[in-house]
C-alpha cells in the first residue's frame, strides 16, 4: 500500500508538468501519460543513453516519466476524444499543461469532463494562469524566471555581469505546486467526496518562491541587489563562499554566534596552526568567554560585538583557504557551525551520507539487459516507500493494455 | 467557508522558512496549525521573528516581516518543555492532533521526550515528520545547515553560474522554499495513506535529499555515462542544454541593471527573431543552423547584446512577443509586485492583518482552486497570543486553570 495507490492520473504529456507527474508516479499513482500519436517532443532530448541520440536514449525522458505508463491518444480526432472521455470516467485527477482555450474547443475542458466524472481533481497549468492573455505567450523556463524574480536575486557583485538563471526551476517550482495542489484537493475529496478545478500560475509559483526579495518590498519597499554566491541583500553583506585550497569552493555559511561556537572554532584554528596568520584571534577569545547572549543587532555599533563577529568570519575564510573544501565542511560541522563545500551535483550524489541512506537506486532495464542507478527519493516515509516502479514508458507502449480495460 | 484541510490539526514545532514554509500552505487552506514556542527564550529559535525588514521603527520579537511572511493563519502558543506540567500539556495535544511537525537538529524533540516513538504511544495513528538539513539517518545526521549551505552541499549552487567565474550559487534561499514544499508534500502524503489505512507514520526529509533529486537528468547522465557537471566550460547556467537553444540567455538593455532574457527554441524562432532585428551580421554563415548557433555562441550572444542593449528591456519584449519569440524582461521586486498588473489581479499579495503590524502584504499561493480556494486574513501568532484560546477551547482548561499555568512560568 502506497500514498498513492489506487488513485489514476492522466498526464497530458508537456515538458512543464512532466515533473509533477513523476513525483505523483514515483509514490505510487497509476499515471497514465496521454501523448499525441507522434510523441512528446521531449522525448529526443539529451542527454542520452551512452551519449549517443536515438529513440528511447534520453536520459531527460528516462527522469522525468519514471513510473508512468504511457499511451497514445489524439485529441484532434472524435474516436480519440471519445476514448479521452472514457478515460477520465476512470480518472482521480487530470494535470495538464494545454494552451488555455484547446480543450474548450475540444469540448473536453472542465464542464465537459466534470459530467463524465464528477468528482475529477482538474489541474491546468499555465505560465500566467487562466485569465492572463499572456498564458498564450510563447515561454520557457529562463523567460519564466526572468519575469518572476529569481535572476534578480541571483548573480555576482559585479553587475555588469547578467543575472543568473537557476537551471530547471521555473519549471520544476510549478510542478511543485500543481502536486501540491493534487494532494490537497485529494484530502478534501477524501472527506467531502468533491472534485475541483485548480488553476496554477507558473510565474505565480516563482514569485512566491523568491524569499527576502519578495518580503523585503512588500513590508519595507527596498530593494535587494545580487551578490557573489551569497544571498541578494539590501545592504552590502560579507562574502561567504571561499576557494579552498584544492581549488574548489566552500560556503562558510553562518558566522559563530555563541560563546561555544567562538571556543570550536579557535581551537580548529589553533589545531591547524594558523593561529599566528589571523590577527583578530585574539577575538575569537573574547568571543569565547562571552558572559551572556549577543546581542546582533549591535553588529557594527558596538566595537567589542563588531570585532568578536568580525573575528569568526576571517577566521572560517583562513581556514577555508587552508583546506580542502571537503576538509573544512566536515571541520566546520565538527565544530558544530552550518558550513558547506559547493559540491557539484555528482560530487554530492557520490556522498558517504546519501549513499547509506539508499540514494543510490538500483532500475531494471530489461530492455537493453542493464541496471541503471537512479537518483533516490525526495524523502523518506517508514510505510508508504517512494520507488522507481518502471522505467520511463517507450512511446504508447501501454497503449493497448490501458484501453482494453476502458472497453471490457 | 470551510477549507480543503479544515479538518486537520497540525501540532507544529516548525520555524525559519524551511519549516515555517510547509505549514503556511496547510494553513492557507484551512488547516488548524498549531505553533508551539518556548516562552523563556520568548520564541528566538526561530531567528526570523525578531529580524528585518520591518514595517517601521519598531523593534521586536513579535515585528519581524519575514516571520510574519511565513506564519499566517496560524495559532501561537508557548509551552516551557522544561515544566512536567507543560509536557502534559503537549501530551494532550497530541492526542487531538492529526499531525506532529519540526524542523529541529536531530534529536531535540527526543530530548523532551517525544521523539516518535513517545509521540506514538500518545497517539498510534499520529504522522510525524521531521525536516533537517541531512536527515535523522546516516553519517551526517548531526550536522547543520542553512538554506545556503543545503545548496552548496547538493549540488545547487554549483549549476549556477557562468563558465571560469565562481559559482553564483541562487542568491536566496531556494531550498528553505523548496524544502518546505516537499515538507508540506510529505505531510499530505501521510495523511493521505492515513485516510485510506488508518495508519500514521514517520517520515525523515533532508533538505539536502530533496535538493539532490532537483538536477534533472544530470545524475543519470553522470551514473550512464560518467559526464561530470564540473568540467572545462561548464556549466553555463543562463543556457540551455535539454534541449539545447542558441541563442538562449540574459542580455543587457538600455539603463543601468536592466536585462532581459530571450529564448530560441528552434528555426521558426530564429527566424522570427532575425525578422526583428535586420541586422548583416544575421546571415553570417556561423548562425546559419542551431548546430552552427550552438557552436557559436560567444559570437552570437556578442552579435545579438549590441542589439539589445540600445533599447529598453520593455521595449525588446514588446517587439519579440509581437512574433511570438520567447522572451521576458527580468524584473525587479517592485516591478513584479506592484507593476505587472498580474500579480495583482491573480490576488498573489494578500494583506493580512497583524495584531502589532497591522495591515501587511504578504506571499499568497500560485494556484486558485475554484470550490476551497486557500485565504490568508491573519498575519503571523504574537508570542503566545493564542495560548489561552487553544488551551481553552481545544484542551478544555478554564480560564483561571490558563492563568495560574502562567503565573507558574508552564507557558
Amino acid at each position: 500500500m502506497t500514498a498513492l495507490s489506487g488513485l489514476r492520473i492522466v498526464e497530458l504529456a508537456n515538458e512543464r508538468i512532466a515533473f509533477a507527474g513523476k513525483l505523483m508516479a514515483d509514490m505510487g499513482a497509476d499515471l497514465i501519460l496521454a501523448e499525441p500519436p507522434g510523441g512528446d517532443p521531449s522525448r529526443d532530448y539529451p542527454p542520452f543513453l551512452d551519449n549517443k541520440p536515438g529513440p528511447d536514449r534520453s536520459l531527460y525522458w528516462w527522469h522525468y516519466h519514471s513510473s508512468k505508463r504511457a499511451i497514445t491518444l489524439d485529441l484532434e480526432d472524435p474516436d480519440g476524444a471519445e476514448t479521452f472521455r472514457k478515460l477520465i470516467a476512470t480518472t482521480d485527477v487530470l494535470i495538464e499543461a494545454e494552451p488555455r482555450d484547446r480543450l474548450s474547443k475540444l469540448q473536453l475542458d472542465y464542464p465537459t469532463l466534470s459530467e463524465i466524472k464528477p468528482d475529477l481533481i482538474h489541474i491546468a497549468v499555465t505560465t500566467h494562469g487562466r485569465n492572463d492573455p499572456r498564458s498564450d505567450l510563447p515561454a520557457t523556463d529562463l523567460t519564466i524566471m526572468a519575469t518572476s524574480g529569481p535572476p534578480w536575486s541571483c548573480g555576482y557583485d559585479d553587475h555588469s555581469l547578467p543575472p543568473i538563471r537557476g537551471p530547471l526551476q521555473g519549471y520544476q517550482t510549478a510542478a511543485h505546486f500543481a502536486y501540491l495542489s493534487a494532494l490537497t484537493a485529494l484530502l478534501y475529496r477524501g472527506v467531502s467526496g468533491e472534485g475541483q478545478f485548480i488553476d496554477v500560475s507558473m510565474t505565480a509559483a516563482s514569485n512566491v518562491s523568491t524569499e527576502a526579495a519578495t518580503y523585503s518590498w512588500l513590508v519595507a519597499q527596498k530593494t535587494v541587489q545580487r551578490q557573489t554566491g551569497r544571498h541578494a541583500s539590501v545592504s552590502p553583506s560579507g562574502e561567504t563562499q571561499q576557494l579552498c585550497a584544492d581549488g574548489r569552493y566552500a560556503n562558510t555559511g553562518v558566522p559563530p554566534r555563541f560563546p561555544h561556537e567562538f571556543e570550536a572554532l579557535y581551537d580548529w584554528l589553533n589545531s591547524l596552526g594558523l593561529e599566528q596568520q589571523l590577527p583578530e584571534a585574539v577575538f575569537l577569545e573574547m568571543g569565547a568567554e562571552w558572559q551572556g547572549p549577543f546581542d546582533l543587532s549591535l553588529i557594527g555599533q558596538d566595537d567589542a560585538i563588531t570585532a568578536i563577529f568580525g573575528a569568526g568570519r576571517a577566521a572560517l575564510q583562513l581556514i577555508a583557504s587552508s583546506v580542502s573544501a571537503q576538509d573544512f565542511f566536515l571541520g566546520c560541522q565538527r565544530a558544530g557551525l552550518a558550513a558547506g563545500a559547493v559540491n557539484s551535483p555528482e560530487e554530492a550524489f557520490e556522498d558517504e551520507h546519501f549513499k547509506a541512506r539508499g540514494f543510490h537506486v538500483p532500475v531494471r532495464h530489461e530492455d537493453i539487459d542493464r541496471t541503471i542507478t537512479y537518483p533516490g527519493a525526495p524523502y523518506r516515509f517508514e510505510k508508504t516507500p517512494w520507488s522507481i516502479y518502471r522505467p520511463a514508458p517507450k512511446l504508447g507502449e501501454h497503449t493497448d493494455e490501458v484501453l482494453a480495460a476502458l472497453d471490457p | 467557508m470551510p477549507g480543503a484541510l479544515s479538518s486537520f490539526r497540525i501540532c507544529d514545532f516548525t520555524g525559519q522558512l524551511a519549516g515555517a514554509g510547509a505549514t503556511k500552505w496547510l494553513a492557507s487552506f484551512g488547516a488548524e496549525i498549531i505553533r508551539i514556542e518556548d516562552p523563556v527564550r520568548e520564541g528566538r529559535w526561530d531567528i526570523l521573528r525578531g529580524t528585518p525588514p520591518f514595517i517601521d521603527d519598531r523593534r521586536g520579537i513579535d515585528l519581524g516581516g519575514a516571520f510574519n511572511n511565513h506564519n499566517t493563519d496560524k495559532l501561537g502558543i508557548t509551552l516551557n518543555l522544561r515544566d512536567e506540567k507543560a509536557k502534559e500539556i503537549l501530551a494532550e495535544l497530541v492526542r487531538v492532533s492529526d499531525v506532529v511537525s519540526e524542523n529541529f537538529a536531530k534529536g531535540v524533540l527526543e530530548k523532551w521526550g517525544f521523539g516518535y516513538d513517545q509521540l506514538k504511544a500518545i497517539k498510534p495513528d499520529i504522522v510525524y515528520v521531521s525536516n533537517c538539513g541531512f536527515g535523522h539517518v546516516g553519517p551526517y545526521s548531526d550536522f547543520r545547515t542553512w538554506g545556503p549551505v543545503v545548496q552548496a552541499v547538493s549540488g545547487l549552487t554549483f549549476s549556477s553560474g557562468l563558465p571560469g567565474l565562481e559559482p553564483a550559487g541562487w542568491g536566496y534561499s531556494f531550498m528553505d522554499h523548496t524544502g518546505a514544499y516537499y515538507m508540506a508534500m510529505a505531510i499530505m502524503l501521510a495523511l493521505l495513506h492515513r485516510q485510506k489505512t488508518g495508519e500514521g507514520q514517520w517520515v525523515d526529509l533532508a533538505c539536502t535529499e530533496s535538493a539532490l533529486t532537483l538536477h534533472g537528468p544530470a545524475l543519470l547522465d553522470w551514473t550512464i555515462n560518467a559526464n561530470p557537471m564540473r568540467r572545462e566550460g561548464s556549466p553555463h547556467s543562463n543556457r540551455n542544454q535539454w534541449p539545447p537553444m542558441a541563442p538562449h540567455g540574459i542580455y543587457p538593455a538600455l539603463g543601468n541593471d536592466e536585462w532581459v532574457a530571450i529564448a530560441c527554441r528552434n528555426k521558426t524562432d530564429w527566424d522570427a527573431l532575425c525578422s526583428v532585428i535586420q541586422r548583416p551580421w544575421l546571415t553570417d554563415k556561423a548562425f546559419a543552423t542551431l548546430e552552427d548557433r550552438l557552436n557559436h555562441q560567444d559570437a552570437l550572444d556578442q552579435r545579438l547584446r549590441g542589439w539589445t542593449e540600445d533599447q529598453t528591456k520593455y521595449e525588446i519584449e514588446t517587439a519579440l512577443q509581437n512574433v511570438r519569440v520567447p522572451v521576458a524582461a527580468v524584473l525587479t521586486p517592485e516591478e513584479r509586485i506592484d507593476r505587472d498588473p498580474a500579480t495583482g489581479s491573480f490576488g498573489l499579495w494578500p494583506t493580512v492583518r497583524h495584531r502589532e503590524m497591522g495591515e501587511v502584504r504578504v506571499d499568497g499561493q500560485p494556484v486558485h482552486f475554484s470550490k476551497t480556494d486557500w485565504e490568508m486574513t491573519h498575519g503571523a501568532p504574537c508570542l503566545s497570543e493564542h495560548t489561552m484560546d487553544v488551551l481553552t477551547r481545544v484542551l478544555g482548561y478554564n480560564e483561571d486553570e490558563v492563568i495560574q499555568l502562567a503565573s507558574e512560568g508552564v507557558i
